[in-house]
């Protein structure tokens, strides 16, 4: 529980942070939230030599909407997701899901930025972007590029961010149609065993913790657009998973929790 | 019921009062271990082995002795000359039990995956972290032994001194062919075993150590995050051979133990030695990684439970056997820890015959003592499990099969078949009671139409009628069972001269509320604001006599001293009184505060006259002492038996295996209340430690002894998210064992729940065929025993 020493810089724009990612490379980590990368550090399991703290890089806060498009500044935290009007009114799954993530304390520091690079399957944020269609802004020294959500994940803990990128702004769709989130945990601190996101009445289905990056359930997708039922539809949910084994749950176990929760997912999104 | 047998008449006690611990610690202005400011201090921290069983072949610092700050590296051998002993087991609960050395290093073997085997001593905290990284140790791994029934065969002896992997086996059957005889002509007759889960306890204030010597004479201070700085004080005496006079013991504010800081550790040794070696304070504060494998753990135990019954389903014999997990090594009352279950195999039953069994065994786990309710959780448990099996045999509810074989009332005090005499009880209107809080008959209706219209979210009732044996405890008991200190407790009540008053307890807090408590208790007998009552403890130069916390003994037992020292002082006072307004001691009457003659109310001295005349000793009677204070040592004459009645609702998810606790009821009886918000406090916090074992909690090992929930995300300790509103309610029913009619509630909730919860939760699934779910009844546990049961959707 003691990390090791590390440099620390404090980038207080995208260039700036960007300059810091340049000059020292994969031995840098940027900080946001701090709410995975600081106990990773602490367990030592992640021992990045130079700190790049984005924390005050003020032009990475911020939700607007224009059109049909709400743009959310990376530095944006869960907790101002949770609470924002106009989100509630734009993109209430995206809210709702933010007010179910870890705890308060995680949800003050934390930033949806941070929780999308993380890249972790066990989070809710990543599949909510991905079931709602989101883009993800990316700048890097040679200038900034647009990424879909489908095409951001690419292993566990792993996207096409290069080391030298930040991650500036997720942009999803104006989504007002029917959603649901079904998170099932034993504790409301803890990540999803298996969650199931909803959106626009299951045009957009995802997955937490069921392979190693969030995923869409293209199966669910498929069915609920060719008329099924949500049960016959949640029949599907497990295709093409790889779901991990863990203390909580084997795959087996997952891909059962996979299949109800879709299903009650879908009915509570109005399927 | 009505608490008329109160003592009490100062309109004090009894009544619902805030903490006057709490400002001071919601402030911060309290202080714990990790925020003493020691200037030049040196920080330890230990290299563990990450091996649940392996050979040490050698260790190599060199490394570790290039970091920028490492002051020096010790591994077990270097100091293995400075252990005047190996670390105390004060319970050998047989003569002929096994005890393997436990050296604060490990030397040659480290028998458990966190067993430290050398230290690294740095001039900061962080330095010291980085020079464990680079010591390196050669380990030969060698097979552990990981499950109690492995370990009991033999197969694999950890302790080779030893020869085996049993510790000892402790048998109690005062009636051998009574037992026999019953379960002969038993009409119904019911086998369960039960697996409980280890447990981690998980104080907010994980453990931490500070020692601070005085190079000139010898003198050494030991500050340590623990429950018995006034058993610590001789054991580390003893251990280090350190001369006792010389050694002074403090526990800061301590932030929580539930029985984890009952303990003698390795850390407090090696920093008594280091600072000896070195010449400075050398500290240590415990992460919460460390505080999984380094700190004991609780439980783990393995039970059969087997009840005879007439054609009534009346009990006519209890019999059980225990198969017990002591970890690697023995710790300071881990032995005992089944002995103070052994006595309540058959709960509050009316039982003619009973016998109980245990064998214990070395596991290459970490070990194993006192964890909240100790050995009662176990015990009760088992009994409240079976009794339910018992109802469906029989055919009853299961509030009749229970109300058909409690101890009648009239029966008080009962000799109980396992030799005990329990002081005083009335469990009847306990369970009446919870019955109304959760509404039973309704519930039942709503289960049955549930049932009826196929839902599949189950409801499940449970019921956990308990009695437990605490304050510990009689002195002469405790050598019966061969343990190797006594039971009494201390108390000093010192008047101030402007009549502030001192009082000083040798029972020391870690949480429970003592300071509160206890200036209640003085201020409602002597008259004075509560506020004007300082309590003085865990400092064994302020406080040098206590036997400490532990087994809900504090009120019980240390308070009982405190009543009869207020007595003494009362009773000097009056003298002084009597003294002062020329009249007849036993003509004064002392209420509110004032001494007045009877029959003559105009002649009247307050306290502080009293107090200040005793200061001043211008004109006390003849051959008085000056000042008012006295000091009592008390020995309780038996334990305490509070009881009472718990009610789980649960609903159980049949599609996820997910199960919600819906409703709480709790009416418990610990005799005369002193402060009734403390009491409901010890119970919220007890249920809920409860209900984690049955739905949350579980140290989980892996084949090869890893521990796989070494942190806070992955060991489930509830939050308050996962807490729903209790309904409590009490019956007063006093004690006789001691003048304020009290007895223990601080492991109460934790005895009596984690039945409640898991009788909801099989009786939810019963229709299904489920009769048992192994603990804790996580979602997919739940899940899979549907699944086995043909029972799912």
């Amino acid at each position: 529980m003691i990390p090791a020493a590390v440099d620390y810089v404090r980038a207080d724009s995208v260039e700036a942070a960007i300059a810091a990612l340049v000059e020292h490379g994969d031995e840098a980590k940027l900080l946001a939230g701090g709410q995975s990368l600081l106990p990773l550090m602490r367990l030592r399991l992640a021992t990045p030599t130079v700190l790049v703290d984005v924390g005050r890089a003020t032009d990475l806060a911020g939700i607007s909407v224009e059109g049909d498009t709400v743009s959310i500044g990376a530095l944006t935290t869960h907790s101002t997701l949770e609470h924002s009007a106009e989100l509630a009114v734009a993109c209430p799954l995206l809210a709702h899901v933010a007010s179910v993530v870890g705890d308060p304390a995680v949800r003050h520091r934390g930033t949806l930025g941070g929780s999308v690079a993380h890249a972790d399957p066990a989070s809710d944020l990543p599949a909510a972007v991905l079931a709602l269609g989101g883009t993800l802004v990316v700048a890097g020294p040679g200038g900034t590029r647009e990424v879909a959500a489908t095409d951001f994940f690419t292993g566990f803990l792993e996207s096409v961010l290069g080391v030298d990128e930040v991650l500036t702004e997720v942009r999803v769709p104006v989504s007002t149609g029917g959603w649901a989130y079904q998170k099932f945990n034993r504790r409301a601190q803890d990540w999803a065993i298996v969650g199931v996101v909803v959106a626009e009445g299951g045009a957009g289905v995802s997955l937490v913790n069921m392979a190693s990056t969030p995923m869409r359930a293209t199966a669910v997708e498929a069915a609920v657009a060719g008329g099924a039922s949500a049960t016959d539809a949640a029949a599907g949910a497990a295709d093409g998973t790889e779901p991990p084994t863990d203390n909580q749950a084997d795959g087996a176990y997952r891909e059962h929790l996979a299949r109800v929760l879709t299903a009650r997912a879908l009915t509570a999104a109005g399927r | 019921m009505t608490d008329t047998m109160s003592p009490f008449a100062g309109g004090i006690v009894g009544t619902p009062r805030l903490r006057k611990e709490d400002p001071p610690l919601l402030t911060g202005e309290s202080k714990f271990i990790d925020d003493l400011q020691l200037p030049g201090a040196l920080w330890i921290s230990l290299v563990r082995s990450p091996h649940a069983h392996a050979r040490i072949d050698a260790i190599d610092a060199s490394a570790a002795l290039a970091v920028d700050g490492v002051v020096a590296v010790y591994t077990g051998a270097d100091l293995e000359g400075d252990w005047a002993g190996p670390l105390p087991c004060a319970w050998p609960v047989t003569d002929d039990m096994k005890n393997p050395a436990h050296l604060p290093l490990a030397v040659g073997k480290a028998n458990f995956a966190g067993d430290a085997v050398a230290v690294v001593v740095a001039t900061s905290r962080y330095a010291a972290a980085d020079g464990v990284e680079g010591v390196v140790v050669d380990y030969e791994p060698l097979e552990a032994v990981v499950d109690v029934r492995d370990a009991a065969s033999d197969r694999l002896v950890i302790h080779e001194d030893c020869g085996t992997n049993v510790a000892y086996d402790w048998e109690l059957t005062p009636d051998p062919d009574g037992v026999a005889a019953a379960f002969q002509d038993a009409v119904h007759h019911v086998t369960e075993t039960y697996v409980h889960q280890r447990l981690i306890p998980a104080p907010m204030e994980t453990r931490g150590v500070a020692v601070v010597p005085a190079p000139h004479n010898g003198d050494m201070t030991l500050y340590s995050s623990t429950q018995i700085p006034h058993v610590l004080k001789v054991m580390a005496s003893l251990t280090l051979g350190v001369p006792e006079q010389k050694l002074r013991v403090v526990a800061p504010s301590v932030g929580g133990g539930f029985g984890c800081k009952l303990n003698v550790y390795a850390e407090e040794l090696v920093c008594m030695t280091l600072a000896n070696r070195h010449g400075v304070p050398v500290r240590w504060t415990e992460t919460r990684t460390e505080a999984s494998t380094a700190t004991i753990q609780g439980r783990a135990q393995r039970q059969t439970i087997e009840l005879a019954a007439d054609a009534d389903g009346k009990l006519t014999g209890v019999r059980a056997t225990l198969l017990a997990d002591m970890g690697a090594y023995l710790q300071l009352v881990g032995p005992g820890v089944p002995l103070l279950g052994a006595f309540l195999y058959h709960g509050l039953y009316d039982v003619p015959v009973y016998s109980f069994t245990c064998r214990s065994v070395f596991t290459n786990l970490t070990p194993t003592d006192a964890y909240r309710g100790a050995g009662r959780p176990e015990a009760t448990y088992a009994i409240e499990r079976a009794m339910d099996s018992l109802a469906v045999a029989v055919g009853v509810g299961q509030d009749e099969i229970r109300s058909r074989n409690f101890i009648p009332t009239e029966k008080f005090p009962y000799d109980s078949p396992a030799g005990l005499i329990f002081d005083s009880g009335n469990y009847q209107p306990t369970l009446d009671r919870a019955k109304e809080l959760v509404d039973w008959d309704g519930r039942r209706a709503e289960q049955a139409e549930r049932r009826a219209t196929g839902s599949t979210m189950h409801l499940g009732l449970g019921i956990s009628s308990y009695v437990e044996m605490c304050g510990l405890a009689p002195s002469r008991t405790l050598a019966a069972l061969n343990y190797g200190a006594g039971g009494w407790e201390s108390a000093t009540v010192r008047i101030l001269p402007t009549c502030k008053v001192q009082v000083v307890t040798g029972a020391t807090p870690h949480g429970q509320g003592h300071e509160t408590s206890w200036s209640m208790i003085v201020a409602d007998r002597l008259g004075v604001d509560p506020d004007d009552v300082e309590v003085l403890h865990s400092d064994t130069a302020i406080s040098p006599l206590g036997m400490d916390t532990y087994g809900s003994r504090s009120l019980s037992v240390g308070g009982t001293a405190l009543w009869m020292a207020t007595d003494k002082v009362v009773e000097k006072a009056r003298a002084i009184a009597a003294h002062m307004l020329e009249a007849s001691a036993e003509d004064l009457e002392f209420a509110g505060g004032t001494f007045t003659v009877k029959g003559s109310p105009d002649k009247e001295v307050p306290l502080a006259g009293v107090a200040f005349g005793a200061f001043t000793a211008h004109d006390l009677p003849d051959g008085m002492e000056p000042n008012l204070e006295a000091q009592v040592t008390w020995d309780p004459g038996n334990f305490v038996f509070p009881f009472g009645t718990h009610i789980a609702v649960v609903e159980v998810d049949e599609e996820t295996g997910a199960v919600e606790l819906v409703d709480y009821a709790a009416v418990d009886d610990c005799g005369n209340q002193i402060n009734p918000m403390i009491v409901e406090g010890q119970l919220h916090g007890g249920i809920v430690q409860g209900v984690a074992q049955a739905l949350w909690e579980e140290a989980i090992y892996d084949a090869d002894g890893q521990l796989r929930s070494a942190n806070l995300a992955d060991y489930l300790v509830p939050s308050a998210a996962e807490c729903i509103d209790m309904k409590l309610d009490h019956t007063v029913t006093p004690s006789p064992t001691n003048p304020m009619g009290v007895k223990g509630i601080g492991e109460a909730g934790t005895i009596a729940s984690t039945p409640a919860v898991m009788n909801a939760v099989v009786d939810a699934l019963r229709p299904m065929g489920i009769t048992d779910v192994r603990m804790p009844a996580s979602p997919m546990t739940v899940r899979r025993a549907i699944e086995a049961a043909g029972g799912a959707s």
